[in-house]
């Protein structure tokens, strides 16, 4: 239990001191899409085959460390997700992908015991090796702030995260500055709320500690539901420290002594792991009733979510913490005046928080020199869909979307044509770019001229073989299965629109539906009660806009023209490759093809429902579908 | 059915019986009997000081709550906007079509699987994946997805 400033420097530098003493540190990411790759399997294997040669392992950083010896950990998720299981060897800086169990007997040999590299599991591109993990295009281009101790620190040790700087903006907060100082900072750091709506989070923070009510909370939104986005994951997963720290911050400016966490049920890691967090750092006088001997207490909550989107709303997400149904209320009052049990409280989601500390530790000038004028700092895009590169991108605001997705992302998937990409999910305020909108900047104001917003930063690319109806399609059954109900406009609206577009799909649309579609999709935007149902229809106005012509393909000329919507395709037979084996014929399930064996079969189009049985079926590859 | 009454009051003991815990009782309840049957539901209102009404409210509210006794094996298909623009839906349709499930019948008679889809796992950059009980798959193929099922009904993978 560190019980002053003294204590806790002192413990950092033994800290220090112990990580400096292993002579080589091997960090195998453990985030959820490794640990999915079988990066577990790995990071046994690895500390077996060490202890089998009785390498002196250490796999939890204490005080006393042997010297030179071999630090073994588990990292947050580094991003690459497309090529894990990743692993990492510091101090060198090499990064080994795609790591498999058969691959860690020669790490321990070659890196391990002899300080080489083992060059097969190094990134190749066009020809190109990559030793180091910064030197590789997708990393190089990035700038890693908020995510920068993502993959590179043990994500369950606090001793690592002390050691690396961690609880530094904490301090200096307590020791030297006080709320109004933090308050004011933030304010004038100009950061804004990440998790859509780009609220700036230092207004928000002072409008709190103005309250009459002495009671405050400071809630953190965990809650990351948009479909594509994972960036608040890989924090909680691969840096919680950095989140827990950012709150504790906001208590102290909002003078508040509660801290709820709110996350996902779908993220069971990231809960264990902040779990863990949260005891070491009550174990170490960081959280509680006294930190660092200040008698300043902040109590830490985790409440995990069951599965419902709209929970990502503020009025939604405090009443699911009350352990109520998770439905938004009319506003004002407003979360600041009245949000988690009717106090006034501080709603940040985890991207957010874990901006705090760097801004704290490292001053306003600082972050103000990253990302432009009205959006300073970086954003994490989490990018993927038919791109090369998926994962995790950090970039400062204000980076244009060819940058991301061409520079970063590699380009498209198997080198098809790029089509659109959907931005900020659902939630967010989902829209569709086509190629003439790849210059655009990505930053709060500018996406909301074009009527969009950031949102949590989810990218999904589309490539040609993607049909933007169906999209629209399927991003309207979800908000329709994610309305809570509540308001008419979303709970039937969301309906009628998935009811049209379904038509459409099916090819039985006209062009009457479109005019009716767009209007509903007007009336439910200005209508709905929460930002779920006002951006619920942003997915059919953006579609319509930019992809009007598939709209028509689809109602006029009865053609999916990405020959995705199985209703309007048709099937026939290619009579020069057909060898008349009947094979079609058997699998189909209407009784549509019919012919003599060894003469070509043919399909009889009124019976056919479509359902493309037959192409999979044939081997020859004489079923054609257009 | 006969439930152990007192492994639930065990549960909302710890807890703690505040109405605002209700969600988290459902869900340690819930992990405990892979379902909510009602009379538990019931006995968790009296216990808790809450109307049944509200239980079932905030049961019924959150798609993670079942009112339904799930299969052994909970097989989840990820259909999140990464996973389905690279071909979620043939999977789903695969899997469906193995164990003879549907939307409306989720569940197989012999309680072994139980088939949903999820919005998103958070795990795209893996896309499509799927989960059987909690245990993430990740590039997923129909016919992958075919031996998956195969290996765990011939107990080769431990879920």
């Amino acid at each position: 239990m560190l019980a002053s400033r003294q204590e806790l420097t002192a413990f950092r530098e033994a800290c220090k001191a112990a990580l400096n003493a292993q002579k080589i540190r091997i960090l195998v990411c453990a985030g959820t899409g490794c640990v999915a790759g079988g990066s577990l399997d790995v990071y046994q294997r690895l500390i077996d085959i060490c202890k089998e040669k009785q390498l002196p392992v250490s796999i939890e950083l204490e005080e006393e460390v042997e010297h030179e010896s071999i630090g073994i950990k588990k990292s947050g998720c580094h991003g690459f997700c497309e090529m894990g299981p990743l692993v990492k060897i510091e101090p060198m800086g090499w990064l080994y992908l795609k790591v498999s169990v058969n691959d860690c007997e020669e790490i321990v040999e070659k890196t391990v015991v002899h300080g080489e590299p083992v060059e097969r599991l190094f990134y190749v591109q066009d020809g190109k090796t990559y030793e180091k993990q910064f030197d590789i295009p997708f990393y190089e281009k990035q700038t890693r702030v908020v995510l920068g101790q993502c993959g590179q620190i043990d994500a369950d040790s606090i001793r690592e995260y002390i050691a690396e700087g961690g609880y530094t903006a904490l301090e200096k907060a307590l020791f030297e500055m006080g709320g109004e100082q933090v308050c004011d900072e933030i304010e004038k750091s100009g950061l804004r709320g990440r998790g859509g709506g780009g609220y700036p989070a230092g207004k928000k923070w002072a409008q709190v500690r103005r309250q009459k009510e002495e009671v405050r909370y400071i809630v953190c939104n965990g809650d990351e539901g948009d479909p594509g986005a994972f960036m608040d994951r890989s924090i909680m997963e691969g840096n919680p420290h950095r989140m827990l720290e950012g709150m504790v911050i906001a208590g102290i400016a909002a003078d508040a002594h509660d801290g709820y966490i709110y996350v996902r049920a779908e993220y069971p890691l990231a809960v264990k792991r902040l779990k863990r967090a949260i005891e070491e750092a009550e174990a170490c006088g960081i959280l509680g009733e006294n930190i660092l001997g200040t008698g300043f207490a902040f109590r830490m909550h985790i409440n995990q979510g069951a599965g419902a989107f709209v929970c990502g709303e503020g009025s939604a997400l405090t009443a699911s913490i009350e352990g109520d149904r998770g439905m938004p209320r009319v506003k004002p009052p407003r979360t600041v005046e009245a949000g988690l049990f009717g106090k006034p409280t501080v709603l940040n989601n985890v991207e957010t928080f874990a901006n705090v500390p760097l801004i704290i530790a490292n001053g306003v000038d600082w972050y103000r020199s990253i990302g432009t004028e009205t959006s300073p700092g970086t954003k994490a895009f989490a990018i993927t869909g038919n791109v090369k590169n998926t994962g995790l991108v950090e970039i400062p605001m204000g980076a244009t979307l060819r940058e991301i997705i061409f520079d970063i992302g590699g380009g498209i998937k198997n080198d098809e044509e790029f089509k659109a990409v959907q931005i900020g999910g659902p939630s967010g305020g989902c829209l569709t770019f086509g190629k003439e909108q790849l210059d655009f900047t990505l930053d709060f104001d500018s996406l909301k001229k074009v009527g969009a917003m950031i949102g949590s930063g989810g990218l999904v690319v589309m490539d040609e073989h993607t049909c933007m109806v169906e999209v629209a399609r399927f991003f309207m059954n979800f908000t329709q299965n994610e309305s809570c109900g509540k308001c008419v406009p979303c709970r039937e609206g969301t309906k009628r629109m998935r009811e049209i577009l379904e038509k459409i799909v099916a090819g039985k649309g006209t062009l009457e539906d479109l005019e009716l579609l767009e209007e509903l999709a007007e009336t439910v935007s200005k209508t709905a009660l929460c930002g779920l149902g006002k951006t619920a229809a942003n997915p059919i106005l953006s579609t319509l806009k930019y992809f009007k012509d598939e709209y028509i393909a689809h109602v006029v000329d009865k053609k999916c023209p990405a020959g995705v919507c199985s209703a309007l395709k048709t099937f026939r037979i290619d009579e020069t490759k057909c060898r008349g084996c009947s094979l079609c014929a058997k699998k189909c399930p209407v009784g549509a093809i019919s012919g003599e064996l060894k003469s070509p079969f043919v399909i009889d189009s009124e019976k056919c429902i479509q359902c493309g049985a037959c192409q999979a079926s044939c081997n020859f590859g004489a079923v054609i579908c257009e | 059915m006969e439930f152990d009454l007192k492994r639930i009051d065990e549960i909302i003991d710890a807890c703690g019986c505040e109405a605002k815990n209700l969600i988290t009782v459902l869900q340690n309840v819930q992990a405990e009997l892979r379902y909510l049957p009602n009379e538990v539901m019931e006995h968790i209102a009296k216990r808790m000081d809450i109307s049944v009404a509200k239980v079932f409210s905030v049961a019924t509210f959150y798609e993670n709550f079942s009112l339904n006794a799930k299969g052994e094996y909970v097989i989840k298909i990820c259909d999140g906007t990464a996973c389905h623009v690279r071909k979620s839906i043939p999977i789903l349709t695969k899997v469906r079509e193995l164990l003879e499930l549907s939307e409306e019948k989720p569940t197989t008679d012999d309680m072994m699987f139980t088939v949903e889809t999820v919005s998103c796992l958070g795990a795209c950059g893996l896309a499509p994946v799927l989960t059987v009980n909690d245990k993430v798959f990740p590039a997923m193929t129909p016919e992958k997805a075919e031996q998956l099922i195969q290996d765990i009904k011939e107990g080769k993978i431990e879920c």
